[in-house]
């Protein structure tokens, strides 16, 4: 099993320097061949460590001393439990699917050889953050990841929007990293430890008030991964990156770290409801949220962007109200089929030849069958269409807040799961229904993608179809919950679930009812009456303006912290440094320079002028002395 | 005892010290022969490098006291003594210094004409024998001695090879530093006197005497603060920095890497070395005033180095926020904040270095540091750009390489000290990561503005070679700091252990008001 565990990350480690320096010179049109493998085999152990802990077999083991000083002990150390092998199975199948996919996506791109090795350093490193056993191990990877996914949305970075959205994405993140460390530090000022099993079972008695201050720290660091409101801002930008990168890592696994991170310290967050109820209130207001800007945004990969950030507040929604294990249900879940939808868009776009606003796309269903009927799987999980894997994952989200009493969060909850099925079939029906609105001869050349791609879209549609009946049934008592049920034991209350009675078949039911209506409403509105959409944006104007420019966040974040900082920074270089201390020195050298000009006449080497100056310096020293010796006396 | 006899058997830190001058006397012998000088340049300081890599294998690492002493009476009637001796600390910064001395030197290879490179590569060998004398001295009066050696030849670097405004940098480095040199010499007379047994006895400039001694609450305040501001404007220390953009921008590459290098951990050595071990009373009294300074460095650092419009000078400023690192780790007072502070001075050293290396093989093509005419030059230079990443990330703390130990350490031992603090220096890292990846996105990002840059070439194994070695032990000191740890441990162990009577009578009062302003 150590083997295995050092094998998942190394792997892919290895595959990245080979790569990175060999790939330009020796590998070219073939770099994938050993990233595509590195992470096969990956895949394979990933299988093989769920199978074990499925069987009970779990690990928390120190391989070598990290950082050693004085009572300050950090290790490299692995911890192999049900949530981490949960976390492998998302991040290692559809990361192995992108890299297969990305043979055809990225085919004949510049830096074919670049992209592959840093795919395997996003592997690495989150494979890394996912088995760390203590909480600076995971800052650490929780960074490098970062780093990561700046490299790879900047990849195309003669683009100036690429990097620019690279380095906000990095910076935005930092903002949580600063609240993330300060926690990690908290916790070991208060713990003595940053390794999981000494501060989760350790006797120290912590106030309340300490444990709210770590948890909210913490949480501002889960804020900034996985782009909840505030910092949500960086993850629709980063949709510059080439779109296998926002499948894997801004959909499927990345931005997943943060609700990982909250899981994980389930044991802290249980201590402090504040700080539960700032993760269950964040988590709903960003669903519903970001679920209104995706109503109205044109671009593809943006619908989908906003449409991420709304679905990870519903896990934080999940986490903060202690429904622990359908919050990690629907991080799997949604893994699966935003990891699909993701690639679905990509192979439209490929289709089109790069295009990706959807006011000149339509009429595709035909001209790419697979990708169709795939992207319909994936909507259809997300929109919670009876059956598939988000309409059990959300039910078991909304029953979860409806039963531990936040009826109101549980409202925006439901609103917002009719927004989702809205926003997601008003893509496919802009994308595919229709007449083409595409350039006629772009139109003429679309097609479908090749068998690289098509063939991750059929298998990701497997689990987005079926992975809520495997893990979710029965409801609230399912397999996800009895093989979480483990790490999840302290935090949960002790009676056992509240059970699937006739409350649970009602919310399930009407969930679904809100489900389909959406898919209904967007039917309505982009294939049976077209003419609505314009109505609708004419009589709710404002709305309309508001949401259409995402409620100006951006443009109020520049106004108030970006051009201040950059003003007051310069106010600090051309004024406090340059005129003020400078200002000073300069100064004091000119003085000096000016009284020892106003002094040369003194130096005119008549001998008597320095007798008569030494005899009054005499003078002077002899009254001084007397003065002080009376004054003694 | 750990005399050199019993160590090693010959007296190696003299041999290290003075190998590079012996280098520079040397040269004169070739006098006329210009391609003789860089080869022996480079031998001499290659020398101390391997002899320096010799001590290192026969240091005792679990030690905490001085090693490889040495000690001759050298003016009796002053009480004045030859007295070397390295502990952990001084040995990691004398390699350090060894070896980005030998790295400035294939660096320069093309940068003066070769009738001036004799004077100029003596002035580099010159010049380390300062640096290490000044890592190696135990005696107060030999210290000082090694600390002017310093400065000489570092003007004349700034003030004959330098930029445009070459005289004025020069001059300016030569008032800031002199002004500090000359109060550190009044305290230290003032406090070799005030150590003597009795008033007809020599004056005490050893440091294994002064050590011992407890000085009187005024005297250490006064002696305290002259010590002080002689190395914060080394460090420099916020509001004494401002030698050192102007420093930067003229110097030459290499004095660039050696300033930043070596000569700002003078600073931070001298504080740990002297001002806590001789002042313990006066050191707890500034403490607060000093993190305070130490906080604003690293803030105001980091803001104006964001809107620098020349690569160099965005360089040397972003040296006076993470040098805010190093007086904050150290004035922290405990385990983790020194052995933070200690390694951040060697990550910074190293990764500094590479970045005024960069700086200057992109000058060399470009003939310009003017970051708005830049962009899009990872098309062009692709191994310039990933290297130029790699430093920039390291930089910005990046964990997994050494930026991020010594930093976090650092700012752990700062927020032990007192949390509002440490929060308030852990907002340093956002600002580093802005300055730094939008520095990067304007310079190496983006379209290229001269379709000329495609003929220029991209790094030559030379540039590599300097380069690569720094990266490497960036790489070591972030994935396995205990290599390094282990090096710092043992007398950070001891300064502590000294310091703690000192701190555990609560503190001065301003530290109290701000445990009260910070405490919850």
């Amino acid at each position: 099993m150590k083997a295995a565990v050092v094998l998942i990350p190394v792997l892919p480690l290895v595959s990245f320097m080979v790569t990175l320096l060999l790939g330009k010179r020796y590998f070219g049109e073939k770099s994938h061949y050993l990233p595509v493998a590195s992470v096969a085999v990956s895949w394979l152990l990933c299988m093989f460590l769920l199978v074990q802990v499925e069987r009970g077999q779990t690990l928390d083991w120190n391989a070598y001393s990290w950082i050693a000083v004085g009572g300050f002990q950090v290790d490299i150390g692995f911890l192999v439990d049900e949530l981490a092998a949960v976390m492998l199975l998302v991040v290692s199948t559809v990361g192995l699917m992108v890299h297969v996919y990305s043979i055809g996506y990225m085919h004949g791109d510049q830096g074919y050889y670049r992209f592959f090795a840093y795919l395997n350093l996003f592997m690495f490193s989150m494979f890394m953050l996912v088995l760390a056993n203590n909480y600076l191990l995971l800052y650490v990877f929780w960074e490098a990841v970062g780093l990561c996914s700046f490299l790879l949305i900047s990849f195309w970075f003669p683009k100036l929007s690429a990097s620019a959205a690279g380095t906000k994405a990095f910076l935005v993140n930092r903002v949580g990293d600063f609240g993330f460390s300060l926690g990690v530090m908290l916790i070991f000022i208060t713990f003595g430890t940053l390794s999981y099993a000494g501060v989760f079972d350790s006797e120290t008695a912590v106030g309340g008030g300490m444990m709210t201050a770590i948890c909210l720290l913490l949480f501002t660091g889960a804020v900034g991964k996985s782009a909840q409101f505030p910092l949500h801002v960086w993850l629709p930008d980063a949709m510059e990156g080439p779109t296998p990168v926002s499948s894997l890592i801004h959909a499927a696994t990345m931005v997943n770290a943060g609700v990982y991170m909250v899981a994980r310290s389930s044991p802290l967050f249980a201590e402090s409801e504040t700080a539960m109820l700032v993760v269950a209130i964040t988590g709903g207001f960003t669903a519903i949220f970001a679920a209104s800007i995706g109503l109205v945004q044109n671009d593809i990969k943006k619908v989908l962007a906003y449409s991420t950030v709304s679905q990870l507040g519903y896990m934080f929604l999940a986490l903060g109200v202690g429904a622990w294990a359908a919050g990690m249900f629907h991080l799997v879940s949604h893994g699966f089929f935003k990891g699909l939808l993701f690639l679905c868009s990509g192979s439209v776009i490929h289709a089109l030849s790069g295009e990706q606003d959807m006011r000149r796309m339509g009429g595709l269903k035909s001209k790419t069958k697979i990708t169709y009927w795939t992207f319909i799987i994936g909507a259809l999980a997300i929109s919670g269409a009876p059956g598939f894997a988000g309409f059990f994952s959300k039910d078991s989200i909304l029953a979860g807040v409806f039963h531990e009493g936040y009826y109101l969060l549980w409202a925006v909850g439901i609103v917002t799961a009719f927004l989702t099925a809205f926003y997601m079939f008003r893509l496919i029906f802009m994308t595919f229904h229709g007449e083409p609105r595409t350039d006629p001869e772009v139109f003429a050349h679309a097609h479908e993608s090749p068998p690289s791609m098509t063939a991750p879209l059929i298998i990701l549609a497997v689990p987005s179809a079926l992975i809520g009946l495997i893990l979710g049934l029965p409801p609230e008592d399912g397999h996800i919950d009895n093989l979480l049920h483990h790490v999840f034991a302290g935090v949960l209350p002790a009676e056992g679930g509240h059970g699937f009675g006739a409350v649970s078949a009602l919310l399930m039911a009407l969930s679904a009812t809100i489900g389909l209506g959406g898919i209904f409403a967007a039917w309505q509105f982009y294939i049976k009456r077209p003419q609505l959409p314009e109505m609708v944006k004419a009589r709710t104007g404002a709305m309309y303006y508001i949401l259409y420019n995402k409620y100006w966040v951006d443009e109020i974040y520049a106004a108030v912290i970006v051009n201040p900082v950059k003003w007051f920074s310069g106010v600090l270089w051309r004024f406090v440094d340059d005129a003020g201390i400078d200002g000073f020195v300069n100064g004091a050298a000119r003085f000096f320079r000016g009284v020892g000009k106003a002094l040369r006449p003194t130096q005119s080497g008549r001998l008597q002028a320095y007798l008569f100056t030494m005899f009054i310096g005499a003078l002077a020293l002899l009254a001084a002395w007397v003065l002080l010796q009376t004054g003694q006396g | 005892m750990h005399g050199f006899e019993e160590q090693i058997g010959f007296p190696v830190l003299t041999a290290i010290t003075f190998l590079p001058s012996l280098g520079a006397l040397a040269m004169l012998f070739f006098r006329g022969r210009p391609r003789a000088y860089k080869s022996i340049a480079l031998g001499a300081s290659g020398a101390t490098l391997a002899l320096s890599l010799v001590m290192l294998a026969a240091f005792e690492k679990g030690y905490a006291g001085m090693q490889f002493i040495e000690k001759v009476s050298w003016i009796e009637r002053l009480g004045v003594s030859y007295h070397m001796g390295i502990d952990g600390i001084s040995l990691l910064l004398i390699l350090l210094t060894a070896l980005l001395s030998v790295i400035i030197i294939p660096a320069s290879w093309n940068y003066v004409k070769e009738k001036k490179e004799l004077a100029f590569f003596a002035s580099f060998l010159f010049l380390e024998t300062g640096m290490l004398g000044v890592f190696a001295a135990r005696d107060l009066f030999l210290f000082y001695i090694f600390w002017e050696i310093m400065l000489i030849p570092m003007y004349f670097i700034i003030g004959v090879w330098g930029g445009p405004r070459r005289i004025y940098a020069a001059v300016k480095f030569f008032l800031f530093t002199l002004a500090g040199s000359l109060l550190m010499l009044l305290a230290i007379v003032a406090i070799a006197y005030a150590a003597r047994s009795n008033s007809f006895a020599p004056p005490v400039f050893d440091m294994d005497l002064l050590e011992r001694e407890t000085f009187g609450f005024q005297l250490q305040m006064l002696a305290f603060a002259a010590f002080f501001v002689a190395f914060a404007v080394k460090v420099p220390m916020w509001p004494l920095h401002t030698w050192l953009p102007d420093a930067h921008v003229e110097a030459p590459t290499a004095g660039s890497v050696i300033l930043a290098g070596v000569l700002l951990k003078v600073g931070g050595y001298g504080i740990l070395r002297f001002c806590l071990p001789l002042f313990p009373d006066a050191a707890v009294e500034y403490a607060p005033w000093i993190l305070v300074l130490s906080l604003i460095a690293i803030l105001y650092g980091a803001l104006v180095s964001l809107v620098q419009k020349d690569l160099k000078k965005l360089v040397a400023y972003s040296s006076v926020s993470h040098m805010g690192f190093v007086t904050a780790g150290i004035f922290a007072m405990n385990l983790v904040g020194i052995e933070g502070a200690v390694l951040v001075m060697l990550s910074h050293g190293l990764l500094t270095g590479a970045l005024f290396l960069m700086v200057g093989f992109l000058y060399e093509r470009l003939h310009t540091r003017e970051i708005a005419v830049m962009g899009g030059l990872a098309s062009p230079f692709p191994v310039m750009a990933a290297f130029m990443l790699f430093f920039v990330l390291a930089s910005l703390g990046l964990p997994g390489l050494s930026g991020f130990v010594g930093e976090f350490l650092s700012l752990l031992g700062l927020f032990t000290y007192n949390k509002a603090l440490g929060a308030i220096g852990a907002a340093g890292i956002i600002f580093a990561a802005a300055y730094l990846l939008w520095m990067y996105m304007r310079v190496m990002f983006t379209g290229t503005r001269d379709e000329k840059w495609y003929q220029l070439p991209d790094f030559n194994l030379r540039e590599i070679g300097s380069l690569t070695p720094l990266a490497v032990f960036a790489v070591w000191m972030g994935v396995y700091p205990n290599t390094f740890l282990e090096y710092i441990e043992p007398s950070s162990n001891r300064l502590v252990e000294q310091m703690a009577p000192y701190l555990n009578d609560g503190g001065s009062t301003v530290s109290r008001l701000f445990s009260m302003l910070g405490g919850f």
